[in-house]
C-alpha cells in the first residue's frame, strides 16, 4: 500500500451537475481527494453529499462533468468500474447477505476467488486486514445476528478486501452506540496513516470536527466552503451550513394568545418502545399535546420519526412507560381504536400510507372513516359524496373526481385527498408526519392552512418536519428529535434556525440535562 | 422379526426412498438459486416414461436412464425459460409443468403399459443388494454439498438465492446460475422418475410417481435445504410402509396412512416453530411467493 | 420483444375481456398445430368437438358437470388472492369436504333428502373451511406461508380419506376397490333432465355471485380490496388484518369443501381414493388466468370444461389419447405465462 503524495489529489470531481427532475441535486464546481486523508462531507439532509457519494461509486451518473482518478479521466458507470477502480462506498442500508456468514459476505466481493474456496488463505488476508486496522468480528458469525456496528465493520472489510483503496461512508456513525463510534474512528484513523483515503459523510459537527483532516460543506447541492481541520470551528461550520439567517418575524397565521392550560389530549410518559429490524429504539419519551396547540418535532429524518407517530397512532406499543390519549391509558390501543376516539393521520407518502393507489377515490374517502360510511352490508355512497363534497369546499380543495383512481392523483392531490378524509371527521388529534414533503408550493400551503384552521378549533396537532421554516410558522413549542430522544424545548421567542439547527446535529449524550 | 425380515423391510424402504433422494436433491438446488418448482411431480413421470420406453426399446438400462435424464431436463428448460427468462409467476408456471408432465408421460408411455423389463440390476456392493443409482445416492449429495458450499460457484449461487441484487451487485449472473440450477434439478428429477420405473417395480403405469414429486418438495424443507441431509430425510418420508410393518410385529397396529401423514405434520410444525423463532433455513428469495410471512 | 406482444396484435387484448378471448383463441390455434402435427385433421376435430359439446344434450351436460368443481375450487383461490394470500391447498380442501359431508351420509342414512341435504352441504363446507383454517391462523400469526402450509395439508387430507375408506368405513360389499359405503338415495344430490348435472352447479353458481357481489359492492369487499392493494395502508388504517386473514381463508376452504361434498353426492355417490384428478391445481390455474374475477372465472371454467370434454370425444372419433389434453393446455398456459408480466392482482 504506497502512500500517494499529500498533494496530488487522488480522486478528482469536476464540474459535476446532477438534477432530479426539477430538482438540483448537484452543482459541483470541484471536489478532490487526496491520498492518506479522512475528508469530511458535511451538510444537511438534501444538501447533495450522499449524490456526489453515489456518482463517485458509480450509482448515479452524473448529467455534466469529469471524474478523475490519478490524473486519467474515467467514467464510472456502474459499482462494479467503481470497485475495479479501487473506489468503495458503505450505505446506510447495509447489503449484506443475513443468511451468510461474515466470511461468505467478504469473499462474495473478492476479485480473485478461485474456484475452489481455499478457507484457509483468505481468512488469513481478512484476519491481517481486521488485526491492521482494529476491526473485531468473528468470520464465523451469521451475519443477520450482528449488531449494527459489526454489520458495518463486515461492509467495511468487504470493501477493503475487494481492493478499495478510496472508502466512502455514509453517515456511519448513524447506527452506532458512542464507544462503537470511537472504535470507528480509531480504524479509519489507522486507514488513513496507511494511505488510504476516507471520505466521511455527516452532520454531526462533533465527530467531523475531531477526526477530518479537511471538511467540505455542502448546501443546496453546491460546495458551500472547504476548511482544513486546524482552520475550522464549529460556528464557522454552521455558517456555512445554513447560511445567513434573517430574523424570524412572527409567522403568519398565529394569534397571539397567552398560552392558557388546556388540557391534554395526548401525553407520553417515559415511554420507551421498541423498534422493529433496520428502526430507531424510542427512549424516555415525554410529551404532552394540549388542545388548540400545535407542536412541532424538529430533527433530521429517521432519528425516530417514524416510530414516534407509529407508537402514538397504535401501531406499535410502549415497551415502558404509558401513553394516554384524552385521559386514558392508550397504551394497549391498536390503530382502529385510536382512529376511531378521533385520532387522525397525515402521512408523509401518501400513496404509500394512507391510501389504496388502486382503489378509487371515493372508495379511499369511505376507508379509514372508522364505520361513518358503511350501511349493515354495503356503503352509503349518496351520505359520503355528500359530506365529502362539501368538506373539499370548506378547505377550498380543488375536489378530484371521485371515480378516479388514486394512483392517478399527483402527490398534491393525494394529499389533500387525504387530508379532507382524515380532517372530516373532525378529529381531536392529528398527528402530521412530513405532512409537506413533496408537494408543489400550492399544496404544501394549503396542507399548512389547514392544520393551522384545525388548531384554532381547537384540535390538538403534533406535526413532524425537516424544514425549520415550516416548523416555526406552525408550532407553537418545538421540540428536537434525535436518536430516538426528544431534547430541547422552544418557545417561539427561541425560534431561530442557527440554534435549532445546532441542536439536530448534536448527539444526545454530548447534552447536560436538556 | 427375525434378522432377515427386518433386512427386507429395510432394504425396500431403501430402494423406495431413492427416487425421492434425487428429486429431492435436484428441486433443492433449484431452490437454493430461489427459484421453486411445483412441477417435479411432472418431470418425474417424465423420467420415468421416457426412461421406460427407452429401456423397452433398446434393452439397455443404463440408456434408458439416460433418456429421463435428457428428457426431464429439456421439459424442465421450458419452465425455466418462462420463470426465469419471462418472470412469469413460479407456482402457476410450476403447476402448468405439473400437467404437461402427466400427459406427456401418459403418451410416451402408452405403447408400453404392461410391458416388463429387465431393468436396472443389483450389483451385490459389500453384502448391499441395490442397482447402482441407489449406491451413487451417497456421493451425489456429498458432491452437491461440496459444490453448493465449498466452490464460487456454489457460493454465487446461494447469493442468488438469498439476494439476487446483492448478487449482482458483486459482479455475479444470476439469471445464468438460476438457469443452471434448474437444468440440473430437472435432470436429477428426471432420473429419480427413471429409477421409480427402471429400478424399483420395472414397469409402466400411468401417473405411477404417486405424489412423490411434491413429497421431494417437502422434504427439502425438512432438510433445512442442506443436501447431506436429504437422505435421512428421504427415508423418513418413504418409509412409512416400512415402519408400519415392524410396528405391527412389534404388536402395534397403525395404519400406513396415518404414519405417512406424519412427516407433512412434523414438516408443517418445523415450519411453524423457526416462524416463531423468527428464524428460517430457507433461501431468501424464495421470500413471497413461498415461505415469506410479511 | 414487447412488453404484452398480445396487446401490439390485438388492441383489445389489453382489455379483461379481451385476453381471455385471446387466451381462447390461442387455446385453438395451438391445439389445431398439435393436432395437425400428429397426423389428425384439426377442422374434423374441432366439428367433432362443438358437435358433442354443443349439439348434443348429453355433451353439454357434461360439460356443465366438469366446470362445477373448477368454478368451486377457483374460487377458493381467488377469493384469498384478492387480500394477497396464495392458497395451492384446493386439493385437501375439497377431500376434507368430501370427508365432513360422507360423515354425515353414512351416519344418518335414514333421514329424507331435505334434512340430509343440508347437513352435508354444511358438513362439507365445515370440512374444507377447517382445513384452510390452520394455514389461516399461521399465516395470521406470521408464523408459516400459507402456500407451503396448504400444499403440505394437501397430501395429508387424501391420506385421511384413504384411512377411513380402508378401515371404519370400508364397504362390506366390494371387494376389490377400496370405497366407503355407499350412501343412501336421500344423501344424493338430485340431478336434472336425466342428465348427471347436478344441485352441485347451483353452489358454483351462487359462490360465484356471493364472490362478485361482496367483493364490488359491500363493505367487507372495500376493506379486503385495501388489504389487498396496500397491506401497510390498510392496517394503518384501522383494517383489522389478522382477522380476514384467517376468515377468508377458513371461507375459501369451505368453498373448496362444497367441491369434494358434490363430487361425493352427486357424482360418486361414496367416498373413494381417487376423488380428484387434480381440481384443486386446475382450480389454482383457472383463477390465475381469470385474473380471479367472477366472470373470468365462469369464463374460464368453461374454456378448462370444453377442452377436456374435447379430450373425451376425440378419443373416439380420432383415436387421440386423452392425454394429449394435459399436454396441449400445458403448452396453451406456458405460452399465456410466457406472455404476461407483473399484474395487478398480488401475488
Amino acid at each position: 500500500m504506497i502512500a500517494a503524495e499529500l498533494d496530488v489529489p487522488l480522486v478528482e470531481a469536476r464540474g459535476i451537475r446532477k438534477t432530479f427532475g426539477a430538482l438540483v441535486a448537484n452543482d459541483v464546481e470541484v471536489f478532490e481527494l487526496r491520498g492518506g486523508e479522512i475528508h469530511a462531507l458535511l451538510g444537511e439532509n438534501g444538501a447533495g453529499k450522499s449524490t456526489l457519494s453515489k456518482i463517485l461509486y458509480g450509482y448515479y451518473r452524473p448529467d455534466a462533468g469529469d471524474i478523475i482518478v490519478e490524473g486519467k479521466k474515467v467514467s464510472i458507470a456502474s459499482p462494479r468500474d467503481a470497485r475495479a477502480l479501487g473506489i468503495g462506498m458503505v450505505f446506510q442500508t447495509f447489503t449484506l447477505i443475513p443468511a451468510f456468514s461474515v466470511f461468505e459476505n467478504i469473499i462474495l466481493f473478492l476479485q480473485d476467488l478461485p474456484f475452489v474456496i481455499k478457507d484457509g488463505v483468505i481468512r488469513q488476508r481478512i484476519e491481517d486486514f481486521e488485526a491492521r486496522f482494529g476491526f473485531s468480528v468473528n468470520l464465523d458469525a451469521i451475519a443477520g445476528r450482528l449488531s449494527a456496528g459489526e454489520q458495518q465493520q463486515v461492509e467495511i472489510l468487504k470493501q477493503l478486501l475487494a481492493g478499495a483503496r478510496i472508502l466512502i461512508l455514509d453517515e456511519p456513525t448513524k447506527v452506532l452506540t458512542p464507544q462503537e463510534s470511537q472504535g470507528l474512528f480509531k480504524s479509519m484513523e489507522a486507514l488513513r496513516a496507511a494511505g488510504y483515503s476516507i471520505v466521511f459523510i455527516s452532520h454531526k459537527l462533533s465527530e467531523v470536527l475531531s477526526c477530518a483532516n479537511r471538511i467540505t460543506v455542502m448546501r443546496h447541492g453546491r460546495i458551500a466552503g472547504q476548511l482544513k481541520d486546524d482552520e475550522a470551528t464549529e460556528a464557522g461550520l454552521l455558517s456555512l451550513m445554513f447560511g445567513t439567517i434573517a430574523n424570524p418575524e412572527e409567522p403568519r397565521g398565529r394569534d397571539h394568545r397567552p398560552r392558557i392550560s388546556r388540557s391534554p389530549v395526548l401525553e407520553l410518559r417515559s415511554v420507551t418502545c421498541a423498534a422493529g429490524t433496520g428502526g430507531v429504539t424510542l427512549w424516555d419519551i415525554s410529551l404532552k399535546v394540549n388542545e388548540g396547540e400545535i407542536v412541532g418535532i424538529a430533527g433530521i429524518s429517521g432519528n425516530g420519526q417514524r416510530e414516534l407517530s407509529d407508537l402514538i397512532l397504535g401501531l406499535n406499543k410502549p415497551l415502558r412507560g404509558q401513553k394516554l390519549l384524552w385521559g386514558e391509558d392508550a397504551s394497549k390501543w391498536g390503530a382502529a381504536k385510536t382512529r376511531e376516539h378521533g385520532a387522525a393521520f397525515i402521512a408523509d407518502d401518501p400513496a404509500a400510507f394512507s391510501s389504496i393507489a388502486s382503489l378509487t377515490v371515493r372508495e379511499n374517502l369511505a376507508l379509514g372513516t372508522g364505520k361513518t360510511y358503511y350501511s349493515r352490508v354495503g356503503l352509503q355512497w349518496a351520505k359520503l359524496d355528500k359530506e365529502m363534497k362539501s368538506a373539499f369546499a370548506r378547505f377550498g380543495f380543488p375536489r378530484p373526481p371521485f371515480e378516479a383512481v388514486a394512483a392517478n392523483l399527483s402527490g398534491g392531490n393525494l394529499q389533500r385527498m387525504v387530508l379532507t378524509r382524515e380532517i372530516s371527521r373532525d378529529p381531536g388529534l392529528i398527528v402530521a408526519l412530513y405532512p409537506t414533503r413533496g408537494l408543489d408550493v400550492q399544496s404544501a400551503n394549503a396542507v399548512r392552512d389547514a392544520l393551522i384552521e384545525m388548531r384554532n378549533k381547537g384540535a390538538a396537532l403534533l406535526v413532524v418536519s425537516e424544514e425549520l421554516e415550516e416548523l416555526f410558522m406552525l408550532s407553537d413549542r418545538l421540540a428536537v428529535l434525535t436518536e430516538g430522544r426528544l431534547i430541547a424545548e422552544f418557545e417561539p421567542s427561541q425560534y431561530n434556525a442557527e440554534m435549532v439547527g445546532s441542536w439536530m446535529v448534536r448527539a444526545p449524550e454530548m447534552l447536560s440535562a436538556a | 422379526m427375525t434378522a432377515a425380515l427386518l433386512a427386507g423391510v429395510v432394504s425396500s424402504a431403501i430402494l423406495s426412498a431413492v427416487s425421492l433422494v434425487y428429486a429431492g436433491l435436484g428441486e433443492l438446488v433449484s431452490e437454493r438459486a430461489g427459484i421453486v418448482n411445483l412441477g417435479v411431480e411432472g418431470l418425474m413421470l417424465i423420467g420415468a416414461s421416457v426412461g421406460f420406453a427407452a429401456t423397452a426399446a433398446t434393452g439397455s438400462p443404463y440408456l434408458g436412464i439416460a433418456a429421463a435424464a435428457l428428457a426431464s431436463t429439456l421439459a424442465n428448460g421450458l419452465f425455466a425459460y418462462v420463470v426465469i427468462g419471462r418472470k412469469a409467476n413460479q407456482l402457476a408456471s410450476g403447476l402448468t409443468l405439473m400437467f404437461f408432465g402427466i400427459g406427456v408421460s401418459a403418451l410416451a408411455g402408452k405403447p408400453f403399459i404392461g410391458d416388463i423389463i429387465q431393468g436396472l440390476p443389483r450389483i451385490p456392493v459389500l453384502g448391499l443388494p441395490f442397482d447402482v443409482l441407489t449406491y451413487l445416492t451417497v456421493p451425489l449429495a456429498v458432491l452437491l454439498w461440496w459444490l453448493l458450499f465449498r466452490t464460487r460457484w456454489g457460493l454465487a449461487l446461494r447469493a442468488t438465492g438469498e439476494s439476487p441484487a446483492v448478487a449482482f451487485a458483486a459482479g455475479k449472473r444470476p439469471e445464468m446460475l438460476q438457469y443452471q440450477a434448474v437444468l440440473i434439478g430437472g435432470c436429477l428429477a428426471g432420473i429419480g422418475g427413471g429409477h421409480l420405473s427402471i429400478a424399483l417395480t420395472r414397469t409402466w403405469a400411468e401417473e405411477m410417481t404417486a405424489g412423490r414429486g411434491f413429497i421431494a418438495i417437502a422434504l427439502v424443507i425438512f432438510a433445512k435445504w442442506n443436501p447431506l441431509l436429504v437422505i435421512p430425510a428421504a427415508l423418513l418420508f418413504g418409509a412409512a410402509e416400512a415402519l408400519q410393518l415392524q410396528l405391527q410385529a412389534a404388536g402395534i397396529n397403525l395404519s400406513p396412512f396415518i404414519l405417512s401423514m406424519v412427516p407433512y405434520l412434523l414438516t408443517l410444525c418445523i415450519l411453524a416453530f423457526w416462524g416463531w423463532r423468527r428464524q428460517t433455513a430457507a433461501p431468501a428469495g424464495l421470500g413471497r411467493t413461498f415461505l415469506g410471512v410479511e | 420483444m414487447p412488453h404484452n406482444a398480445l396487446a401490439i396484435a390485438f388492441p383489445i387484448a389489453g382489455t379483461k375481456a379481451g385476453r381471455a378471448v385471446a387466451t381462447a383463441l390461442i387455446a385453438l390455434a395451438v391445439f389445431g398445430l398439435l393436432l395437425a402435427a400428429a397426423g389428425k385433421d384439426p377442422f374434423r376435430a374441432y366439428l367433432d368437438t362443438l358437435a358433442y359439446v354443443f349439439g348434443n344434450a348429453y355433451g353439454f351436460s357434461e360439460l356443465l358437470v366438469r366446470m362445477v368443481p373448477l368454478m368451486l375450487t377457483a374460487t377458493a383461490v381467488a377469493l384469498p388472492a384478492r387480500i394477497g394470500l396464495i392458497n395451492v391447498g384446493g386439493e385437501g380442501q375439497l377431500y376434507m369436504g368430501a370427508l365432513f359431508a360422507t360423515g354425515g351420509a353414512i351416519a344418518f342414512p335414514e333421514q329424507p333428502s331435505f334434512v340430509l341435504l343440508p347437513l352435508m352441504t354444511l358438513l362439507g363446507f365445515a370440512g374444507g373451511g377447517l382445513w384452510a383454517l390452520l394455514p389461516g391462523l399461521l399465516r395470521a400469526a406470521r408464523l408459516v406461508n400459507e402456500t407451503i402450509s396448504t400444499l403440505l395439508l394437501n397430501y395429508v387430507a387424501p391420506l385421511i380419506v384413504s384411512y377411513l375408506i380402508f378401515g371404519p368405513w370400508r364397504s362390506s360389499e366390494s371387494a376389490a376397490y377400496p370405497e366407503s359405503t355407499a350412501f343412501s338415495d336421500a344423501a344424493r344430490l338430485p340431478a336434472f333432465f336425466h342428465t348427471r348435472i347436478h344441485a352441485g352447479l347451483l353452489f358454483g353458481i351462487v359462490c360465484l355471485a356471493l364472490f362478485s357481489f361482496f367483493m364490488a359492492k359491500s363493505r367487507w369487499g372495500l376493506e379486503m380490496r385495501a388489504i389487498g392493494g396496500n397491506p401497510e395502508a390498510a392496517r394503518r388504517l384501522g383494517i383489522p388484518v389478522f382477522r380476514y386473514t384467517v376468515a377468508v381463508m377458513a371461507i375459501a376452504g369451505g368453498v373448496a369443501g362444497l367441491a369434494g361434498m358434490s363430487e361425493v353426492s352427486a357424482i360418486q355417490g361414496r367416498l373413494v381414493m381417487g376423488l380428484s384428478p387434480g381440481y384443486g391445481f386446475a382450480g389454482f390455474l383457472v383463477a390465475w388466468l381469470a385474473g380471479t374475477s367472477a366472470w373470468g372465472i365462469a369464463f374460464m371454467s368453461f374454456l378448462f370444461a370444453i377442452i377436456a370434454s374435447a379430450g373425451d370425444i376425440l378419443q373416439f372419433t380420432q383415436g387421440v389419447p386423452y392425454a394429449v389434453i394435459n399436454v396441449l393446455m400445458a403448452i396453451v398456459l406456458f405460452i399465456v405465462l410466457g406472455q404476461r408480466q407483473s399484474r395487478r392482482a398480488p401475488r
